[in-house]
């Protein structure tokens, strides 16, 4: 996988993974036109298309696109059930996770990601064992954010 | 519990939401004492934010803050750094430039507190700056978290090496990583971080991960118990074993074993490594994916062993599904189309074959989108399988019913894509009649492509020559602004070439232009075939000369200046064609609407084709003005076209029948010099320009000279550019460019003045044929500094047989960039891509200069300006044997001066790099250092980019 990025329906990115070396200008420039491109599919459209020379895979979850580059040899469905692992480990995370869980803990949606897929490939695929290395992280922590408590309490 | 409906929102996930929003809309005036509380008051206030204006004042004025407190004499707690660091992030990544807090964030890395090094890892990773202090202090921490024992500070760091995967940190970690990855001792987590990362660093420094001594113990992480470890080691082994198969080839058994016993486990065997009933896809995925590295396993056994695995993937996709879950069935075909691609990959089992045609066709008509998508992507290779070919036009009615009612473009698009790979000779009119009529109402972003590919298959498969010249006026009429001059160009071409076919075109041309309002490249394609062939139907009193001259002339005043121009030629073809028609041609040519015309082409036109047919003797006329000879025979320009809008490797030709049988469109065999051509502008019917107006492209190879330089910038090969050989023959001009298991490319090469001539041998290692064997050469950077002509190669390499191909190479201006030759073939049924740089580097036009020791230093003060020296100073990388630096120095071309300089232990040497426009005159001092096995190095040349470039080249050399 070449990047990953997360953006709403009004187009605001969210969280951008990079996997290949690029400019700050470059990554600006792919965004606006991934997200252009993304934005403008209807609904009932298919989740691959080609896009320079690499392939994206899309999928919206209620308002935000979750959409992944992937190089000519990948597998483009088994990327799609990538991208739902990632939401399902934020969901599993946040309990119910929605577009403000992202915003408001930028950081945690990092982290995650980091524990699913590094360098661009799966790291880890169980959902138990990636919760397990997150929570244990959280329990390091000396005061647990607000934000998590909230609704885990 | 764990089951989020796409788009679809239960009535209680709704709830949850509302809440959280209160929650977070609150949260600032009810959260205390939480850990980053100014952080989310934050991102609130952004948030809050009712203009772009407003929320970069909050910005501003949160980064004055942040900066004052960073700057300020008290010292900051841990807790507030990671606070105003992960602000900066936050600013970051909203898309605002950051010029400060690395430091800060730096300091975090070395935090005994989980929290803060995570975030100093998490800045460090998105916001990495290449300041080269700041590296080290980032590879000292992480350097010391490597070396923690703490698994989860080990975890950190490799994934801030993996995130930021910089030379640098390849310098400092790539032989660390391989040891903590075999290590017995290491927890799985940390091998799985340590796989991953050592695979980015692969990526970017091939150079420096060597895995050497660790393959093995790498290769045996596929039995590994944990199959968290198995999935993130295989990404790793299957990069590896791309570069370097035969290292790897233990990995074959293991695979299979692997996968076998994967694909025959009960759906709960694996526990959560089972997804939604499907035991781990992504494994499965991934290990089908490496087998696709190598050829079919030779020991039967194994071979037996996987052919059973792929039988049983295509059993179970037979089997109703254990779960309605779109996740189940996606992650199944996941499955199922890796296994169909390794068995085209195969291409050897025609059973296998027709089985994956047959489920593809299944999908065609699939309500997934997906899946309909998938399957004409995945049929485009099997067309080109001479054991499915025949299986996947059955389906031809399916595919030509997507095109014409799939919602989605880019499912109509992979439609059309299979429609043209499984075209041949029984069905060609059938399909390019299709594609012609989806056309008419073809999205905008693909009819030029549809247009070159009806084209092509027009070309390719005409019997008779009238239904290819209909095709391409067809073309012309019902999509004329997507028709690009490669297209009209060949269709002249084909039709000067065959003359059986030249009173039918100029007949049909006339009709076309008889329609009121008709595209201008069909005015171009008409003004040039009457001027060429309107004899032929000028009996016929209903096309008489004049009738034929009044209609295009009637065309005139609504084209554009090139149109014009070719306008203008035919007049005069005309005026040779039908004496007749002088004296009308002469008044249109006087009027001052052309004579005076303030378009200095049109202008000139007009000026001397009217002297030309006012003074020139009717033989004359005729000899200037005769019929234009045959075209070279080329491939078609239009296929390279191709080639370059879908990119290397996109096009897939019908291969099957290559050989075009039944007689080429072109006509004679006689295959002209290669020269370079531009296409010129307006097609000169007068064929001033020598050469064809049409791309210069040989039959089924590459050399696209024209393609190359008409643009601005080269195709860029999808393969990676291999340059391990090249530096090796900066200094000398035979040998061995490349090896690999399969293929041996040896070059000789020699030089003379700014010619060069370079024998390319390319050697079949293997016992199987390559098939459609292909070699382009491009040169990337300034255009033109070389140019190279080539001969085509054979498309096909017998088992063990070598091939050559001979490049001419002509040095115009400098240049620092190497040529690139790409290379694509096809191997038991797999596309190889190869690229890699044609050692033509800019000394190798150097012509010795003899001088004195006083003559030397004379021109040393000459050259003294700054910008004319380059200097580097480089440790040796071999032996500073005399005698071995000597042969180098001679090799590079120059002359070895003796007795220049008042050392004796420094070379000095001269020389003349010759280049079409001038001349370059160098000067090269070398002065080793045997104590500290170092040289200086020092250029002085006449041009600047020249010092410059030699010297590069140079360092690496000794």
């Amino acid at each position: 996988m070449q990047f990953m990025l997360l953006f709403s329906r009004q187009g605001k990115l969210r969280l951008q993974k990079w996997y290949v070396p690029l400019s700050d200008k470059e990554k600006k420039k792919i965004t606006r036109e991934l997200v252009q491109t993304v934005l403008a599919r209807k609904p009932k459209m298919c989740s691959f298309l080609e896009w320079r020379d690499l392939k994206v895979v899309y999928k919206r979850y209620a308002s935000l696109y979750f959409c992944c580059a992937i190089e000519e040899q990948d597998n483009e469905l088994i990327t799609l059930e990538i991208i739902h692992r990632y939401v399902e480990l934020l969901d599993k995370y946040f309990g119910s996770v929605c577009e403000l869980d992202i915003i408001f803990n930028f950081e945690k949606a990092y982290f995650i990601l980091d524990e699913f897929l590094l360098g661009g490939e799966a790291q880890e695929t169980s959902k138990k064992t990636v919760l397990k290395a997150i929570e244990q992280a959280d329990l390091l922590q000396e005061v647990r954010p607000h934000v998590v408590t909230l609704h885990y309490e | 519990a764990d089951v989020i409906a796409t788009a679809r929102w239960t009535n209680q996930r709704r709830a949850a939401l509302s809440q959280r929003k209160e929650a977070y809309a609150y949260m600032p005036a009810v959260s205390k004492g939480d850990g980053m509380r100014g952080l989310a008051v934050f991102i609130s206030d952004i948030r809050n934010c009712k203009s772009k204006e407003a929320e970069i004042k909050r910005i501003n004025k949160e980064l004055a803050n942040i900066r004052s407190k960073f700057k300020g004499d008290k010292a900051l707690d841990g807790y507030s750094k990671k606070k105003y660091v992960c602000k900066l992030l936050f600013i970051f990544l909203l898309g605002h430039d950051i010029d400060f807090g690395h430091m800060e964030a730096v300091n975090l890395l070395s935090s005994n507190k989980y929290t803060e090094k995570q975030i100093g890892y998490l800045f460090i990773s998105v916001l990495v700056n290449s300041n080269s202090e700041l590296i080290r202090l980032i590879n000292n921490a992480i350097k010391n978290d490597l070396s923690s024992r703490n698994p989860t500070f080990m975890c950190l760091a490799l994934h801030c090496i993996a995130n930021v995967g910089s030379r640098e940190m390849a310098e400092a970690f790539a032989s660390e990583i391989p040891r903590i990855l075999v290590a017995g001792d290491t927890m799985d987590s940390v091998k799985q971080s340590a796989a991953l990362c050592l695979l980015r660093l692969y990526k970017t420094s091939p150079d420096l991960v060597l895995m050497g001594e660790w393959t093995s113990r790498v290769v045996h992480l596929l039995n590994d118990q944990h199959m968290g470890v198995v999935t993130a080691a295989i990404s790793l082994i299957t990069c590896l074993s791309q570069k370097n198969p035969d290292e790897f080839k233990t990995c074959v058994s293991l695979a299979v074993s692997r996968l076998s016993r994967i694909v025959s486990s009960a759906s709960t065997d694996l526990q959560d490594y089972t997804y939604y009933f499907v035991p781990a896809p992504w494994l499965s995925c991934k290990l089908l994916r490496l087998l696709q590295c190598y050829p079919p396993p030779e020991d039967g056994a194994v071979k037996g062993r996987l052919v059973e695995c792929l039988e049983t993937i295509l059993n179970k996709a037979q089997e109703p599904p254990k779960s309605k879950k779109v996740q189940h069935s996606n992650a199944k075909n996941a499955i199922l189309f890796e296994a169909i691609s390794l068995i085209i990959h195969y291409d050897s089992e025609p059973n296998l074959l027709v089985r994956a045609c047959n489920q593809l066709g299944q999908f065609l008509q699939h309500r997934e989108t997906n899946l309909r998508y998938l399957a004409l992507e995945s049929m485009c290779t099997l067309a080109s399988s001479e054991f499915s070919h025949e299986a996947v036009k059955t389906h031809i009615e399916t595919v030509i019913n997507a095109l014409k009612t799939e919602r989605d473009v880019s499912v109509r698009q992979r439609a059309a894509d299979l429609l043209y790979a499984m075209c041949d000779r029984s069905n060609a009119k059938q399909i390019v009649a299709e594609m012609l009529s989806y056309l008419e109402t073809a999205d905008y972003s693909i009819r030029e492509e549809m247009v070159l590919k009806v084209a092509i298959l027009a070309e390719k498969y005409a019997v008779d020559y009238s239904w290819y010249v209909d095709t391409i006026l067809n073309l012309i009429r019902i999509a004329g602004d997507y028709v690009s001059e490669e297209v009209w160009y060949r269709v002249i071409q084909i039709v000067i070439n065959r003359d059986d076919v030249q009173g039918y075109a100029a007949k049909t041309v006339f009709e076309a232009l008889q329609a009121p309002a008709c595209h201008e490249n069909m005015v171009k394609v008409g003004g040039y075939i009457l001027g060429e062939f309107g004899n032929l139907i000028a009996g016929d009193p209903r096309s008489s000369p004049l009738v034929q001259f009044n209609l295009l002339h009637s065309k005139f005043h609504l084209c554009s200046v090139p149109t014009r121009a070719l306008l203008l030629s035919a007049y005069i073809k005309f005026i040779n064609l039908f004496p007749e028609t002088k004296a009308t041609i002469q008044e249109v040519l006087r009027c001052d609407s052309q004579i005076r015309n303030s378009d200095v082409e049109l202008q000139q036109r007009a000026v001397e084709y009217l002297k030309l047919s006012s003074i020139a003797s009717t033989d004359v006329l005729a000899t200037v003005l005769e019929e234009m000879p045959p075209f070279p025979e080329r491939e078609s320009s239009i296929l390279a076209k191709l080639k370059k809008k879908k990119g290397p490797g996109a096009v897939s030709v019908p291969e099957l029948d290559d050989k075009r049988e039944g007689g080429e469109l072109n006509g004679g065999g006689d295959r002209g010099p290669d020269t370079a051509s531009t296409p010129s502008p307006s097609a000169d019917l007068l064929g001033i320009r020598s050469a064809a107006p049409i791309g210069a492209t040989p039959t089924s190879t590459g050399s696209l000279l024209v393609d190359v330089f008409s643009e601005a910038g080269p195709a860029a090969p999808s393969a990676a550019v291999n340059d391990d050989g090249f530096l090796r023959f900066v200094c000398k001009n035979n040998g061995v460019l490349f090896e690999n298991q399969l293929l041996q490319i040896g070059i000789k090469s020699e030089y003379r003045q700014n010619l060069g001539r370079m024998y390319l041998f390319y050697g079949n290692k293997t016992s199987v044929q390559f098939a459609s064997f292909t070699t382009t050469v491009s040169c990337p950077g300034e255009l033109q500094s070389h140019i190279l002509s080539t001969k085509p190669v054979e498309p096909l390499v017998e088992g063990g047989a070598q091939i050559q191909q001979v490049l001419n190479i002509e040095c115009l201006t400098d240049f620092s960039e190497a040529p690139l030759l790409n290379i694509k073939f096809r191997y038991g049924g797999a596309l190889q891509n190869l690229s890699l740089k044609l050692p033509v580097t800019i000394n190798k036009f150097f012509q010795p200069t003899e001088m004195t020791s006083h003559d030397f230093f004379q021109r040393w003060k000459q050259l003294s300006q700054p910008q004319q020296e380059a200097q580097k100073i480089f440790k040796a990388n071999h032996g500073m044997d005399t005698e071995v630096l000597k042969a180098k120095l001679l090799g590079l071309g120059t002359a070895l001066l003796d007795d220049v300089d008042p050392n004796p232990e420094n070379y000095v040497c001269a020389g003349v790099i010759q280049t079409k426009g001038q001349q370059v005159g160098c000067l090269l001092r070398l002065e080793p250092n045997g104590q500290a096995q170092m040289y200086r190095l020092t250029l002085r040349c006449s041009k600047d980019s020249v010092s410059m470039r030699l010297c590069e080249l140079l360092a690496q050399q000794f």
